[in-house]
């Protein structure tokens, strides 16, 4: 029996699944009048420090919670739970990235339209999150200044599906000898416009200004959701 | 490492398309892969195979067309090639632009079937 070959064309997003998922979060959150910020770095960058304190201090003023992912342990929930905000693990096993799915699984039962902001925290990981969508408004990526002024040109696919650069440990920047213009220069030259900020947990530094840029991009996506929900 | 997910959709999606078309075998995959997909090549080559053991894909072949980045240049008014991914500024005049019109492409695009 001779067997014909021929060629079918089809056009299918291989994340087409993760990308419905998402959509319909995305969806979910803006009825919901909830902002959600993702956070995505190395592991080791200050992801939950930053989380940590950004619940404790947005909780005196508005409805705050948090998923945070990781492969095993509840250690980050808990510690995240000293700020008193709703706080969820995901434990993601062997996967080494959130997935939108996972959040909307996480999710069952909350009340998000008692929340203003929603983390999400992902998996410490450069690589694998820049695939999937999650519904965000907001991608934060995180890079200290222990980890070398070059991690944007080794990962700019990262750099490039976030929205803000987060520089952190910024009170060690000395004494790690941080090049602050060589750093600012690699995530411009892959991600040019990109919003940059400068934080340390532990000093304080910048965290003022960074609770203030969320109030302001959460203040802009309700402006441009009431435009669209006028009309 | 999540290629092995991405390699395993990959199957799942060929065959799905397949079954919706009848009594045909697939012998190769195309798919288009975005240089910003954030997928390695080498990776899901290897995954893929592995994605195919003990399926009606055994077997089969991965091809992969890259995909590279494309992104749109306000001062040429165009469309252009970046100078790298590392360096996202207009092959052809050097202007910086993150407005990236090609290059996150994860598509199937084909199925070479025998029936």
């Amino acid at each position: 029996m001779s067997a014909k070959t021929r060629m079918i064309e089809v056009r299918e997003n291989v994340l087409k699944q993760n990308d419905i998922v998402a959509r319909e979060l995305r969806r979910k959150f803006h009825d919901a009048g909830v902002f959600v910020v993702s956070m995505v770095s190395s592991p080791g960058a200050g992801k939950t420090a930053l989380l940590e304190n950004t619940l404790t201090r947005l909780r005196q003023e508005c409805r705050v919670a948090a998923l945070v992912g990781d492969l095993a342990t509840e250690n980050d929930a808990a510690r995240l739970a000293r700020s008193q905000a709703p706080v969820k693990q995901i434990i993601t096993g062997t996967v080494c990235h959130l997935e939108a799915a996972m959040i909307d699984r996480a999710l069952e039962g909350w009340k998000l339209d008692e929340l203003d902001f929603l983390f999400l925290e992902n998996v410490g990981n450069m690589v694998c999150p820049s695939s999937y969508d999650l519904g965000e408004d907001l991608r934060l990526v995180l890079m200290s200044v222990t980890e070398g002024e070059d991690k944007p040109l080794k990962y700019p696919t990262i750099f490039n599906s976030a929205d803000v650069a987060l520089i952190t440990k910024i009170d060690l920047a000395t004494a790690v000898e941080f090049d602050a213009t060589a750093a600012n220069r690699n995530i411009q030259a892959v991600r040019p416009g990109m919003a940059i900020l400068d934080v340390s947990v532990k000093s304080g530094a910048g965290l003022d200004e960074f609770l203030d840029f969320l109030r302001a991009r959460r203040a802009d996506a309700q402006t441009v959701l009431g435009a669209r929900a006028a009309t | 490492m999540h290629e092995l997910s991405i390699a395993m959709s990959i199957v799942e999606l060929a065959q799905e398309e397949a079954d919706r078309r009848g009594d045909i075998r697939i012998k190769a995959v195309h798919l288009r892969l975005g240089a910003l997909s954030g997928v390695v090549k080498d990776a899901l080559f290897s995954s893929y195979a592995m994605a195919c053991d003990d399926t009606p894909l055994e077997g089969s072949r991965l091809v992969v067309e890259d995909v590279p980045v494309i992104i749109f240049c306000k001062q040429c008014d165009g469309q252009r090639p970046v100078h790298s991914t590392q360096m996202f500024c207009c092959a052809d005049c050097g202007t910086p632009t993150g407005e990236i019109v090609q290059g996150k492409e994860l598509l199937v695009v084909g199925l070479e079937v025998e029936e």
